[in-house]
């Protein structure tokens, strides 16, 4: 795989983290559209890893192939060792529109995994308490989807992922169909959830800030040929304090690095 | 409603109806239609005979038996033609022959097939109101957000899972909706299996007081039976309200 390195700023690990899960030669056609072709992604154990690119290049796609959701065309994807079949319990799907049963209250929403994956009503409603408390949502359990604020929803469908305590958090834009002020709330509380909890996260996003700002390491996706053109690793931006990190002059220099390299496909 | 000013309560047009039927009976245009004051002293003259009570029995039973088979079998039916595609291109030419479908001409072929019983009656209940519960459970299922479905195969759900905790209540404003208009046409499938197959309950009712010209009688049972058919349709539209709020937002 190539890794071009084009500026000093972007440090490459010396070490290199323990793999949770890998993507091998994965190419994936609908049809007659190729959205993925012989792409290899590898994502350390415990870090963030963000999925960047222009809206159709695959982003979605690669996702679901690793949660196991879709079949790839060929090659084949690979989590703690294992190759993947199908979903598991060890990968967790937080999804863009939410994906809340709309007929159900907020905590048997977040019980939901753990409902079909057999845990007993009462110990799997004392877990998800748990995590209704962590996202912020106490005193919400009784309440429906429909009486919640998109960012509430979203808070919603990270607890349920969070609650079937999955190795992998599968995230996609989970954050694009919220607001502004409750977007930079999120992306701390990532921050914060990537440091605490010992899990491997996958990220989509479209915005090159919020991949800079929340990854350990952001792999850039281009469209045709689909697969990752470069991969960049703020590492150094992690031992700096979050409140001044948005006016950090080297955040600043990897978000220009990004659009640079963006850019041409955008045009 | 409000007209000139005036706020009139839910069922006034009934009320304008029942007064015009009220003044036709009292002119005495007709023997057909008896005015409506005497159709009801009837009504409550009818309601306690034994006759009447037993025709209701029968009745009820035949059309809540005929009711519960089109549910139990039309709602399963109806969401796996929504789910699989092959079961659909199979299915769906016949159901929608059926939903247009003479079926009162079917029933004597039944009767061949099964008798003149109860049975019969209750199968061809069944046949009135299956098919636009299978078609609207369908189109229910058919209409349900995708990533609710992968969001339960990603959470490891089997398909009995899907089908009972995802599909079902996913189509459940549809599956309402579809049984409001199953049970009507249940009400019209058990009287015209009792007028035609065996002469039992209202229909046997409907049939002895036209033959005899007893015009107020007839009445009195339509009404009785308009009543209970409007009340059972009108609770099922009360449920389907109850579970609009998240039609919106699936
Ligand atoms: N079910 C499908 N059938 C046919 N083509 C598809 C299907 N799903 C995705 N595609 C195509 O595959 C390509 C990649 O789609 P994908 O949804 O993975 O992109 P994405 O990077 O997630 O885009 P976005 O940023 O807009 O969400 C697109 O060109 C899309 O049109
Ligand atoms: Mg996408």
């Amino acid at each position: 795989m190539v890794m071009p390195q084009t500026d000093a700023a972007f440090r490459t690990d010396a070490v290199p983290a323990e793999v949770a899960v890998s993507a091998r030669n994965i190419s994936k056609t609908y049809g007659e559209v190729e959205a993925l072709k012989n792409l290899s992604l590898e994502f350390p154990r415990g870090q963030l890893t963000s999925l960047l690119g222009p809206s159709g290049c695959g982003k979605t796609t690669l996702l679901k192939i690793i949660a196991g959701l879709l079949e790839p065309t060929s090659g084949e994807i690979v989590v703690n060792g294992k190759p993947v079949k199908g979903p598991g319990p060890d990968r967790a799907f937080v999804f863009q529109d939410f994906a809340l049963l709309p007929w159900a209250n907020v905590l048997r929403n977040v019980a939901f995994g753990l409902e079909l994956r057999g845990v007993a009503k009462s110990e799997r409603e004392d877990i998800a308490e748990k995590y209704i408390k962590e996202v912020g949502l106490a005193g919400f359990e009784k309440s429906f989807p429909h009486e919640l604020s998109g960012g509430m929803r979203q808070r919603v469908g990270l607890a349920r992922a969070l609650s079937v305590d999955a190795d992998v958090l599968l995230m996609d834009e989970p954050f694009s169909a919220v607001d502004e002020q409750t977007r930079r709330k999120f992306q701390e509380d990532l921050l914060n959830l990537v440091k605490h909890e010992n899990k491997t996260f996958i990220f989509v996003t479209h915005s090159i800030e919020e991949a800079v700002y929340v990854s350990d390491q952001i792999a850039i996706l281009l469209p045709r040929p689909s697969r990752v053109s470069e991969i960049i690793r703020p590492t150094g931006l992690r031992d700096k304090d979050v409140d001044m990190l948005r006016r950090d002059p080297e955040y600043l220099d990897i978000v220009d690095q990004i659009w640079a390299s963006l850019r041409s496909y955008v045009e | 409603m409000v007209v000139f000013g005036f706020r009139l309560p839910m069922m006034a047009s009934l009320l304008v109806w029942a007064l015009l039927w009220e003044i036709i009976g009292q002119l005495g245009l007709t023997f057909f239609v008896p005015p409506l004051s005497e159709v009801i002293v009837t009504l409550f003259g009818v309601l306690p005979t034994r006759a009447f009570q037993t025709a209701l029995y029968d009745t009820a039973y035949a059309f809540l038996a005929g009711v519960f088979f089109a549910v139990v079998i039309g709602i399963p039916v109806g969401i796996l033609m929504g789910k699989s595609r092959l079961l659909d291109e199979l299915l769906l030419p016949w159901v929608n022959i059926f939903l247009s479908a003479p079926l009162t001409a079917l029933v004597p072929v039944l009767m061949v097939l099964f008798g003149f019983g109860t049975k019969t009656i209750i199968i061809t209940t069944t046949l009135f109101a299956i098919w636009i519960i299978i078609l609207n459970s369908r189109a229910g299922v058919m209409q349900i957000n995708r990533s609710l479905i992968e969001m339960s195969r990603s959470f490891g759900a089997s398909q009995m899972d899907a089908l009972v905790k995802i599909y079902f209540w996913a189509a459940l404003p549809e599956i309402l909706g579809g049984v409001r208009i199953g049970v009507i046409r249940a009400v019209k499938g058990v009287i015209i299996g009792q007028l035609l197959i065996s002469i039992v309950g209202f229909g046997a009712l409907f049939e002895l007081y036209s033959a005899n010209f007893m015009m107020s009688h007839f009445w009195a049972v339509l009404i009785v039976l308009f009543a209970l058919a409007f009340s059972i349709s009108e609770f099922l539209a009360y449920l389907e309200r109850r579970v609009d709020y998240y039609a919106a937002s699936r």
